[in-house]
């Protein structure tokens, strides 16, 4: 469609004034991170480090992240490995019964999480008698970052198409060979979007964890919903926010560049 | 779905030779352990959440008795309370949801079609940066921007306008600010996937910009729009932390679930509760299948 410069003009302006509308509240928690007063009153009153300093040295903060980031990368690799093996089946076979697959891959994830969350609940204390603890958040939390991983390799399965398989199979490679030296290689950023998708799903994920989490196991969101509302511990949680905001920087970064260079150096096949 | 080709057969590799004339084999293979998993991990637990609903709480003892009714079900659809925060919860997840269209729609676009490739990286990571803050964060922060001293108030005061402060409003601001992100990124991919060159046809054509959005571009967006409204419809369906925070004193479906769980401890009814928004997101999804929305999420 040849836009006309002022339609282009007008696009982009509306473009920019969303995107400041949406990193307005993050400034205000940067800011916040940095004022004098522990309410959040705006403007702020005066700027102070200390609330830097006393995150840095918040052994709760930290160990919140660590078991946040724990649970992420266990629940990111089941997604990855079942995702995968899903979106093969689903994308290479037609079987009866395929759309009530694609149906429960998707059904975690269109739920509301406080339903996937009493669920599993009542499933693991009342019916199978297990005690909730970590293990319990990892598996709640795989079943839903299942679909994002799904979602992402079969969209690239559509694109790739098997013609590089079937040659691999004619040359004689086993069925390993193939997966390993040609399906691989054209899903590996696929699969690296999927897995921080449901990376960054998992670690931020509050009402299923709610329910799955065993006394004892503070995730970062459990960690910050009993520090957010008590007046001195606001701003070291705004500084937590922040810190974390500014790290994902990086892995978002380095996934826009492999998918960038996958797309211009052709795994398109 | 293409045939594979038959090879002949190679001595090397006994399994790969084995599995390739075994299409059914491979597939039982390939979805065995995801079927397991998800089978036995989660519809077994939704079905014994769903079964729980026509049981009942002792009174004394405050367990799950195993004494079959409707009780719970006969209260949940007469009670005016759940008629009306079910009408509610329904009106601010539709309003969420086209508000976080009518956003997606242009900035998708000028992402996908307007901007240089640069440009394009840059402003997919500057969408998706924002999730990664603290859900809570971000909902706690609306609530310090929309108080009586904050952000909003010292911007609109000047010019004689006020916060709207805490209530149905600001819950419905919050949860279109949460999950716009997750609305934006399947418009913008499907976006991607309408060629230019359709475009340029089209205003070769004659249409004008507002024409071939309308002709060209929209029928084909369908199914990525709808997939986004998935994640905003759904996801507010279940909320009731972003309500307790901004909301007031409103109560949304989610609430009562997490009364009825906690504090009531009366997880039959919690169970009958939550009957109404599985209800409501199968016909939602019965009614959308049928766009192929479900291959966009």
């Amino acid at each position: 469609m040849r836009l006309s410069k002022a339609a282009r003009i007008s696009l982009g302006a509306i473009t920019a004034l969303i995107l400041a509308l949406m990193y307005i509240p993050l400034g205000v928690v940067f800011i916040n991170s940095f004022s004098t007063s522990a309410s959040l009153t705006w403007p702020p009153p005066g700027f102070t480090l200390e609330w830097w300093g006393r995150a840095f040295q918040s052994a709760g903060a930290s160990e919140a992240i660590l078991t946040s980031v724990q649970i992420a990368l266990a629940a990111t690799t089941i997604a990855l490995l079942l995702g995968t093996l899903i979106s093969l089946a689903l994308q290479r076979y037609t079987f009866f019964g395929r759309d009530a697959v694609n149906l429960l891959v998707i059904l975690p994830i269109a739920l509301p999480g406080i339903i996937t969350g009493i669920a599993l609940n009542n499933a693991f204390r009342t019916i199978l008698g297990i005690q909730l603890s970590i293990v319990t958040v990892i598996v709640a939390h795989a079943t839903f970052c299942i679909v994002v991983v799904f979602n992402n390799v079969i969209a690239r399965l559509r694109r790739v198409g098997t013609s590089l398989e079937e040659a691999s199979a004619d040359l004689g490679a086993s069925t390993w060979t193939t997966f390993r030296l040609v399906t691989f290689p054209q899903i590996r950023s696929a699969l690296l979007a999927g897995g921080l998708l449901a990376f960054a799903l998992s670690f931020d994920e509050i009402i299923v964890t709610t329910f799955t989490a065993g006394a004892g196991v503070t995730t970062l969101p459990i960690w910050i919903l009993e520090n957010l509302f008590r007046p001195s511990q606001a701003p070291v949680v705004n500084v937590v926010a922040v810190v974390l905001v500014l790290v994902s920087i990086i892995p978002i970064y380095f996934a826009q560049r492999l998918a960038g260079a996958d797309a211009t150096h052709g795994s398109r096949g | 779905m293409t045939v594979p080709i038959q090879t002949r057969e190679r001595r090397s590799h006994p399994v790969s030779s084995f599995l390739h004339s075994r299409a059914r084999l491979r597939l039982a293979l390939l979805l065995s352990a995801p079927l397991f998993w998800l089978g036995l991990v989660y519809i077994a637990a939704l079905a014994a959440l769903l079964i729980t609903a026509f049981w009942t709480v002792d009174t004394f003892t405050g367990q799950v008795k195993i004494e079959w009714n409707l009780d719970n079900i006969v209260t949940v659809l007469t009670g005016s309370l759940y008629q009306t925060v079910t009408m509610r919860t329904l009106g601010v997840a539709i309003l969420v949801t086209v508000v976080d269209i009518i956003i997606a729609l242009p900035i998708a676009f000028f992402m996908a079609k307007v901007a240089s490739v640069r440009w394009q990286r840059i402003l997919v990571i500057a969408v998706l940066m924002p999730l990664w803050a603290s859900y809570l964060v971000k909902a706690y922060a609306w609530r310090s921007v929309l108080s009586h001293d904050g952000i909003f108030a010292w911007l609109v005061s000047p010019f004689g306008g006020s916060t709207p402060g805490y209530g149905l409003p600001a819950t419905i601001m919050t949860l279109a600010y949460l999950w716009l992100p997750y609305v934006i990124m399947p418009i913008y991919g499907g976006l991607e996937r309408v060629p230019n060159s359709l475009l340029e046809a089209s205003g070769d054509l004659g249409a004008g910009s507002w024409r071939t959005f309308r002709s060209v571009v929209l029928p084909m967006l369908w199914p990525a729009i709808i997939a986004g409204s998935i994640f905003s419809f759904s996801l507010t369906l279940g909320d009731y932390i972003t309500v307790n925070i901004v909301g007031g004193a409103n109560q949304m479906l989610g609430n009562l679930v997490y009364t009825n769980v906690g504090a009531a401890n009366n997880l039959p009814l919690a169970a009958a509760i939550s009957l109404i928004p599985i209800a409501i997101i199968f016909v939602y999804l019965a009614t959308v299948r049928r766009t192929g929305a479900l291959n966009n999420l």
